[in-house]
């Protein structure tokens, strides 16, 4: 994802003179192509987050769209008031890039895990919050991002994850799900870097004889209702996938969702991490596998539940 | 309009602006005994730095408030709202009138500035330590844009207690941001303590030239040397310049001076008058 969204970046900087970089000193020869094209709107803003989200609001409140970058825990959790304040009250079209989230980088430790942010980022006014699914959602989430006139957060995983889509996504839309596979059982909704897990899940399920869709919720902000509607009438179990805490991240964001649209659910599992922090050493198929995230531990959750 | 010519070399009209700076505090008192708000002190600290900004050196036009040209003038320390609020209306950003709308119910003139709400408000402060990053990001967009406005932020001194002023200095000075002005009232009270007491900030002109700025001691209440050294901005030092100006809290008024019950007292209708007098207001 993290190379997409560099790469992304480059052709919008192109194609954009009000697009500008901030990072939060991280990303090391990740952005000399942009640098290259545009020295001018490249900014590498230290280990000093807070300034740097106060920068961002000061650019796009004066016509720039800046995309201030770094680990997530540091572009979130640390500059939170800035964010809320600045970004968020000012209206000030800042797109807050997170690379990291959840436990992409488990074997760091709990100081670079970001299992929280959704549910600090959902809560503020005027925030969308992003969370592709692989590479070509890192892309498409940018680009739409950079069209419209508010704050983003795109919740981004590290590099090299399996990609989901088979190109570039035309009609990739903020607030709009996209069915990855049609199934008529059960329906995974999944969130951010999940997705693959979502998938292997899907084909367990298969091998079962049970038919599961699955879908790419990338926006949690705003929630594609439609989509959630559909969901809860058409399939016997909805689930939740998502790399965060089940404390107001996705899974939460649905469950508020039925409680006030007076839906009901006649199954319905959230899978996500526990309130937690994650002490041990070890990468994030380690991570997941303990936290019962990968998935086959998704697939047989739910054929229990559905036995 | 086009605001991007300035006059340079007019001289500050001394004895306007000390009558200006007079009915400046005269409005934040009537304001403060109306709303029964606090930070009255604070407010009127800095009424000189607001004066000599407002009345000769920012390049604005009150009439075409989001002109892309104009200089931006960002109150940091929110808290002295009131003395923002009556400056913006004496200017003619909004009717005069709506001062009498502070702290009330439904109006737009909150204990703090808004965002996106009054004309005039470059940005919504109140919370320490924003304004500067805002700032500096306003100053690189000026340059990006090819823009050549100045960005001026007025500091408390309790504010300097935040990181991210920090972070925003050094931050300025590797960008050198010689458009970017900041003035430290520097009245030596925060809201329950002596400045230095409670977070050490002397020396505090040797801390700001050490991060990189062109730091310089001056009296907060010396209209005519603020207006000068604002106006100089940038000063060919190619750094940005800090204005650590010696202030009074509650400066004006003989028994507000540097006591600081009145960061959140509010004064008597009697009190009014007798501050009116000392100001020489009727």
């Amino acid at each position: 994802m993290r190379n997409a969204f560099a790469d992304e970046l480059t052709k919008l900087g192109n194609e954009d003179s009000r697009v500008v970089m901030l990072s939060g000193d991280i990303g090391n020869r990740l952005f000399d192509k942009f640098k290259d094209k545009h020295p001018s709107r490249f900014f590498n803003c230290g280990v000093a987050e807070a300034n740097m989200m106060g920068v961002a609001a000061g650019m796009a409140m004066n016509g720039l769209r800046p995309v201030a970058y770094t680990i997530t825990p540091f572009v979130t959790t640390r500059c939170l008031e800035q964010i809320r304040t600045d970004v968020c009250y000012h209206e000030a079209p800042v797109t807050i890039v997170a690379v990291g989230a959840g436990l992409a980088y488990s074997g760091l430790g709990p100081t670079h895990h970001a299992c929280e942010d959704i549910s600090f980022l959902r809560s503020i006014p005027n925030m969308v919050v992003i969370c592709p699914g692989d590479a070509f959602e890192v892309r498409g989430a940018l680009r739409a991002a950079m069209q419209q006139d508010r704050p983003v957060y795109i919740r981004m995983g590290k590099k090299g994850e399996p990609v989901v889509h088979k190109g570039p996504i035309a009609d990739f839309k903020i607030g709009k799900a996209i069915t990855i596979e049609e199934g008529s059982d059960v329906c995974l909704l999944s969130t951010g870097n999940m997705l693959p897990e979502a998938i292997e899940a899907a084909h367990k399920l298969k091998e079962k004889g049970i038919s599961a869709e699955v879908v790419s919720f990338h926006t949690v902000k705003p929630l594609d209702e439609d989509k959630l509607k559909q969901a809860f009438s058409r399939f016997k179990l909805v689930a939740t996938i998502e790399e965060h805490s089940l404390i107001g991240g996705f899974g939460a964001a649905v469950s508020e969702w039925l409680v006030d649209s007076e839906t009901q659910a006649k199954k319905f599992l959230r899978f996500g991490t526990p309130d937690a922090f994650f002490k041990k050493s070890g990468e994030q198929e380690y991570a997941r596998e303990v936290l019962g995230l990968t998935g086959h531990q998704i697939a047989d959750k739910i054929i229990h539940a559905l036995s | 309009m086009n605001v991007a010519v300035r006059n340079t070399a007019a001289k500050p009209d001394v004895a306007a602006l000390k009558a200006q700076a007079a009915k400046l505090r005269g409005k934040i008192i009537e304001m403060s005994h109306k709303a029964q708000a606090a930070h009255l002190a604070s407010s009127l600290s800095c009424a000189d730095a607001m004066t000599a900004a407002y009345w000769h050196v920012l390049n604005i036009d009150p009439k075409n408030p989001t002109d892309p040209l104009r200089d931006r003038f960002i109150l940091s320390k929110g808290h002295a709202a009131a003395a923002l609020f009556a400056t913006l209306a004496m200017k003619g950003y909004f009717p005069i009138e709506e001062l009498d709308t502070y702290c009330q119910d439904g109006g737009r003139l909150a204990e703090h500035p808004p965002a996106n709400l009054l004309p005039g408000v470059e940005a919504a402060t109140g919370s320490l330590g924003h304004g500067l990053p805002l700032g500096c990001g306003m100053a690189l967009a000026g340059r990006i844009k090819g823009e050549n406005y100045r960005v001026f932020a007025l500091l408390s001194d309790g504010e300097n207690n935040e990181g991210s002023v920090w972070e925003a200095a050094m931050f300025a000075a590797a960008q050198k941001l010689e458009n970017v002005c900041v003035v430290v009232d520097y009245n030596k009270w925060q809201a329950t303590a002596r400045s230095n007491e409670t977070l050490m900030l002397a020396p505090l002109r040797d801390k700001w030239a050490a991060f990189g700025w062109d730091a310089h001691e001056i009296d907060g209440h010396d209209v005519a040397a603020l207006a000068e050294a604002m106006q100089n901005i940038p000063n060919g030092s190619g750094k940005p310049v800090a204005l650590i100006a010696h202030t009074v809290k509650g400066k004006g008024v003989s028994f507000m001076e540097d006591d600081n019950n009145w960061h959140y007292r509010a004064p008597t209708a009697e009190e009014v008058v007798k501050s009116f007098k000392e100001l020489g207001l009727s």
